[in-house]
């Protein structure tokens, strides 16, 4: 809570300084009068402190403000485009992890094989590029040379419980696959270090040579003693790439013209719309939160150390 | 040596460095009966780890055993293979770890953790198997193991995860155990007692043991014979009394002169001078003559043979200490 209050400020004064949404929005062919009262209406004519606590008590009510472009509740535009940005993300890091983790702990456990380092480069690789020339590349190669794929748009969808998929049509599938391998690339070579280090490092464990002196089977070894210890860090890199993609997937949206939260941010900080830019980092601060607490609750089901009262801050 | 439970023969373990392979283990040989308890003695570095390990192939680069015989009941077991092997290891020959605080899986349940010692072996049931792994727990003295079979290592005390381990060792009644240490992690009064409970039980099951430690006066109280290790080789072996009694090598002599019961109350405790040379440093010759007092120009020639004495007593020195003649 009190983070979320932090923020709100935060943010708030920030928008503020960037500049004056009204000679963006107000006709310039407007009389003074009609810019007072446009001014007014939008409450623009108050001070920053009064504005900022009209501001908190509306958010208070899950009031966010209204879009001064859209004319829409900002919080509603933003959900509007929460399930496109979740549906990449979720995508990108499904295929991060079941490519990346069975990648990583080959390279562990065998890290003096020649594929080990073809992978451990292949990584590297695939870490450092930028997203937005390997977005590029990726339309290049598969849209424009082979014109396998379409270069933008999100493609057809259909609703699941009233939450528009596009991964159940095929034309949407077609429009899903570049943007996910986009940040699934970055996030798989993330995966596969995360494990590598991590099985290299348990595979040396003394309990790892007690289970051999027991007479367990290879398979086991690694099934049990070594992955259920690579796991915790694991699975709390996932929660924090989850949140991060959902702020920052911007680029990679904005390269594929993806109708998600992150363009909306962008065009949104263009046009100087106030209330979406802020409810849109209040909806990341809280998002953020949420996954915290989550990888939390994660973290101490698999970790048998960690007791959630310790942990509180 | 037909009818021996374990006969080791020329074990050499070396580990590779860039400067080049250093051998941790060079060339030891003895036998074992059943039920036999065998002291490992020697100095931190010697070597006695790196033998243990040897012994069910559980050394991992740069270590590698290059050479010698390990026959465990008539078979070699390097070069059965690693699959037999592993049917070997927790089965026949189980061991318990120098440092059994880390030998346990800290995010698996205990009852987890001795169970798959039982099932990878064998096809019993789950409840069974939590049945034997129960009355194990209760026979190393853990309290109403019921319930604690299913903690984490994390809620047991170090002494308790200490008769877990040994626990664990005990579950499949194997015909050996290699304990490594298993009681330095412990306080006196605890070392004792388990002392006294690994021996009963080794008793009772006819498990023959090979206790590791650096400690003779432990050994004087559990093992019937004795191995001194030096600089990775056994410079004399033999029966519990003769060796302590009657030792051979200044190397076994120096380590009775520093128990604190050989000496007169407080009276200082004479400890070796010097230290054991590491690996990549073993002089030419006998490893221990610059620590030796009775070190001559031979010694420095060439590394001495195993004598064998009347009661199946050897070592290994060109100027043995002579029987009755007592520095
Ligand atoms: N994994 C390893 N890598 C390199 N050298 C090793 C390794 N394990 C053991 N050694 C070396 O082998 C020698 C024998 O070690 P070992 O652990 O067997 O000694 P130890 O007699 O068990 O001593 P301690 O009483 O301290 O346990 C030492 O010089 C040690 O440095
Ligand atoms: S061989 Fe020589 S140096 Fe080695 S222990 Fe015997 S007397 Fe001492
Ligand atoms: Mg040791």
């Amino acid at each position: 809570m009190a983070v979320l209050l932090a923020v709100s400020l935060v943010v708030f004064l920030a928008v503020f300084a960037v500049g004056d949404p009204v000679e963006l929005l107000i006709n310039p062919e407007a009389t003074q009068h009609e810019r007072e009262m446009m001014v007014r209406a939008l409450g623009l004519d108050r001070p920053v402190w009064m504005q900022y606590l009209t501001f908190l008590g509306n958010a208070m009510q899950g009031d966010l403000g209204i879009s001064f472009v859209h004319g829409e509740p900002a919080l509603q535009i933003i959900i509007e485009r929460m399930p496109a940005t979740f549906e990449l993300v979720f995508f990108a890091l499904l295929i991060a992890s079941l490519v990346g983790i069975p990648l990583g702990l080959y390279v562990g456990l065998n890290s003096d094989a020649s594929l080990s380092r073809a992978i451990m480069t292949g990584s590297i690789l695939g870490y450092s590029i930028p997203n937005f020339w390997k977005g590029m590349m990726l339309i290049l190669l598969l849209s424009v040379w082979l014109h396998w794929l379409p270069t933008s748009g999100r493609g057809e969808t259909v609703d699941i419980l009233g939450i528009p998929v596009s991964f159940l049509t095929w034309d949407g599938v077609r429009h899903l696959v570049m943007p996910v391998l986009n940040l699934a690339i970055p996030n798989t070579a993330l995966m596969i270090r995360l494990t590598a280090s991590g099985a290299a490092e348990a595979r040396t464990q003394d309990y790892v040579k007690f289970a051999r002196a027991k007479g367990v089977r290879p398979q086991r070894i690694v099934r049990r003693h070594i992955l259920r210890n690579i796991l915790i860090p694991v699975i709390t890199v996932l929660g924090i790439e989850f949140g991060a993609l959902i702020a920052f997937s911007t680029i990679t949206e904005t390269v594929f013209a993806w109708p998600g939260m992150g363009k909306l941010l962008i065009t949104s900080i263009y046009r100087l719309d106030r209330p979406v830019v802020v409810s849109y980092v209040m909806l990341i601060t809280f998002l953020f939160v949420l996954i915290n607490l989550i990888v939390d609750l994660i973290y101490a089901a698999l970790d048998p150390r960690v007791k959630l009262m310790d942990r509180a801050p | 040596m037909s009818g021996a439970l374990l006969d080791v023969r020329g074990l050499r373990t070396v580990f590779h460095f860039l400067e080049g392979a250093y051998p941790a283990v060079d060339g030891i040989s003895f036998t074992m009966r059943s039920g036999e308890v065998l002291g490992l003695v020697g100095e931190s570095g010697s070597g006695k780890s790196v033998a243990g390990l040897s012994l069910i192939g559980l050394i991992d680069p740069p270590g590698e055993v290059v050479e010698g015989e390990v026959l465990f009941k008539g078979r070699n077991l390097r070069t059965i293979g690693e699959s037999a092997l592993r049917q070997v290891r927790g089965k026949e020959i189980a061991m318990i770890f120098q440092d059994s605080l880390a030998a346990l899986n800290p995010v698996l349940t205990v009852s987890e953790q001795m169970v798959e010692a039982i099932r990878e072996h064998a096809d019993v049931p789950l409840p069974a198997a939590r049945e034997r792994v129960i009355a194990a727990l209760r026979q190393v003295g853990i309290s109403s193991p019921e319930t604690r079979i299913d903690q984490y290592p994390h809620e047991f005390s170090g002494g308790m995860r200490q008769r877990v381990a040994i626990a664990t060792a005990l579950l499949n009644k194997p015909d050996l155990i290699i304990a490594d240490e298993p009681t330095t992690a412990l306080d006196v009064t605890i070392q004792g007692q388990i002392l006294a409970e690994m021996q009963t039980l080794a008793r009772e099951t006819g498990t023959a043991l090979i206790w590791i430690t650096h400690d003779l006066g432990v050994v004087s109280e559990l093992a019937d014979r004795v191995a001194v290790m030096y600089a990775g080789r056994i410079v004399e072996i033999g029966g519990i009394d003769d060796v302590l009694d009657r030792p051979c090598h200044p190397y076994t002599q120096g380590l009775l002169d520093s128990i604190p019961a050989e000496n007169a109350p407080g009276s200082r405790l004479r400890q070796i001078d010097g230290t054991a040379p590491s690996l990549a440093a073993r002089p030419v010759g006998c490893a221990f003559r610059l620590r030796c007092q009775r070190a001559g120009p031979l010694c420095a020639e060439r590394e001495p043979d195993v004598t064998e004495g009347p009661s199946g007593q050897s070592w290994r020195c060109h100027h043995p200490i002579p029987q009755g003649d007592r520095p």
